[in-house]
């Protein structure tokens, strides 16, 4: 049986230290990554076209597809698995061209994402849905930073630690879900 | 004349909701164990292990199996001889889910309009429930919590009724492929065929209770479900859209009567996190 080639990736992502990364590797993250799904993401397409500046820089960063449930008293986050990419690929083209290098979620990406990928040397990244309560293992540190009114899909940052993932599309457009 | 208090309905909902969402289906565990002695891809072993993994640790630390703790689902059989006392027993119900969301930690994904502002109620409610009238002095309360990713990949057609058992195969594979990995494979496979519009998307929905060791009454329709089993873990989808040989766990057809002139067919996919729990007021 072939092994799974396993990365280990610190954030912020370059083209450099994505180059190696083929679809089907493992890959265990760490360093700052932020959450965004469907409302965010729409804010922030808004934000692009009136010409505003976003609440955090998107050159190298990691975007990942999460709402997560509530944290029990002590606890940084409740269980935090990914949601289905498809719905955000109207909006990650144009996050891409502003140097967002990754994107977290489930599920195949449509053929405009993936072009933007190639075009900018960037990589999505498959998290197991579902496996929501080992995913939060891997976060260290959570606060919200930006869309407070969008209440649970607020843009939360996160400080992970080796959270698994695997790659879904690499920078050379192989995609996972058609191999 | 059996009466029965709201009180008892809103804390038993409020436990199911907690409970569904903490706890997997033993035999979901099973089928996903079973699953990852067939499958050969390392990826999709891999997947399998960590959703197992993952079991463990919402048991243990009393978390949601997913964030997405879903829609709940309602589903009632109401005894005819049962008088119920203490307050409007539809909100009870919409009080035991919005304690159960709230007391236990569980994401509340419901918005108040699907256009217009979609601003989230806050408590997860309202529920969608489904009541049935049946003999006796009983209530049986399934809750069923529903994530969107899967219910986003269900699907109804009304077929012509040429289009025969082959239509409604064919409909069913196209359905659970055009889902792909979306809906968190290996998926069970609701199913719905007869009835009618309406009808039919409710049995494909209660088509998912079946416990998944028990097949059709019917043995044509047994014979079609073990078929279709077959057919769709040929298709290559695998656990989470990756590839391998597991990409459904069940298939459960409920099939009604239904007019000449129709063949209404109805798929609800399911998420490997299949999350229902029951009981029984007396």
């Amino acid at each position: 049986m072939k092994k799974i080639r396993v990365h280990e990736l610190t954030t912020p992502l370059t083209a450099e230290s994505i180059g190696a990364l083929k679809a089907g590797d493992k890959v265990l993250l760490s360093g700052t990554i932020y959450s965004a799904r469907d409302a965010a993401h729409k804010r922030l397409i808004e934000m692009i076209h009136c010409g505003e500046s976003l609440p955090f820089d998107l050159a190298g960063q990691v975007i990942y597809y999460l709402s997560p449930s509530p944290a029990k008293p002590g606890m940084i986050m409740g269980s935090a698995g990914p949601t289905s990419s498809y719905r955000l690929d109207s909006y990650t083209p144009a996050l891409l061209e502003l140097g967002l290098k990754g994107m977290i979620g489930k599920g195949a990406r449509g053929r405009e994402v993936i072009d933007a990928i190639v075009k900018n040397r960037a990589v999505y990244f498959m998290a197991v849905g579902g496996a929501a309560v080992k995913m939060v293992q891997s976060v260290v540190f959570a606060r919200l930073i930006a869309f407070p009114d969008l209440e649970i899909e607020a843009i939360l940052e996160l400080k992970v630690e080796k959270i698994p993932l695997f790659v879904a599309v690499d920078a050379s457009g192989s995609d996972i879900f058609k191999i | 004349m059996n009466e029965i208090d709201i009180s008892r309905i809103i804390s038993a909902v409020k436990m199911l909701c907690m409970e569904a969402n903490y706890l997997i289906d033993p035999i979901v565990r099973e089928r996903l164990q079973i699953a990852l002695k067939k499958e050969e891809s390392p990826i999709a072993r891999e997947i399998l292990e960590m959703i197992l993994e993952n079991h463990i640790l919402a048991h243990e630390k009393q978390m949601p199996i997913c964030q997405d703790c879903g829609i709940a689902v309602v589903f009632i059989e109401l005894g005819q001889d049962v008088h119920i006392v203490g307050g409007d027993f539809y909100e009870a119900i919409q009080e035991g889910v919005r304690r159960g969301y709230s007391d236990g930690y569980l994401r509340k994904s419901i918005v108040s309009d699907p256009i217009f502002g979609r601003k989230n109620t806050q408590d997860n409610t309202p529920a969608i429930i489904h009541t049935e009238i049946v003999p006796g002095n009983s209530i049986q309360i399934t809750v069923a919590p529903k994530g969107g990713g899967a219910e986003n990949m269900s699907e109804i057609r009304m077929l012509k009724p040429a289009d025969g058992i082959e239509g409604v195969k064919k409909f069913i594979i196209d359905c659970v492929r055009r889902a792909g990995g979306n809906p968190c494979p290996p998926v069970i496979v609701g199913v719905g065929v007869g009835g009618d519009f309406e009808q039919c998307t409710l049995m494909a929905k209660k088509a998912l209770l079946r416990p998944l060791n028990e097949p059709n009454s019917v043995s044509e329709w047994a014979e079609v479900e073990r078929n279709l089993l077959a057919r769709i873990n040929e298709l290559g989808i695998g656990p989470m859209g990756t590839g391998g040989k597991m990409t459904a766990l069940a298939v459960q057809i409920i099939q009604k009567p239904c007019h000449m002139a129709s063949l209404p067919i109805a798929v609800n996919i399911q998420c490997h996190a299949h999350r229902h729990r029951s009981v029984r007021i007396r």
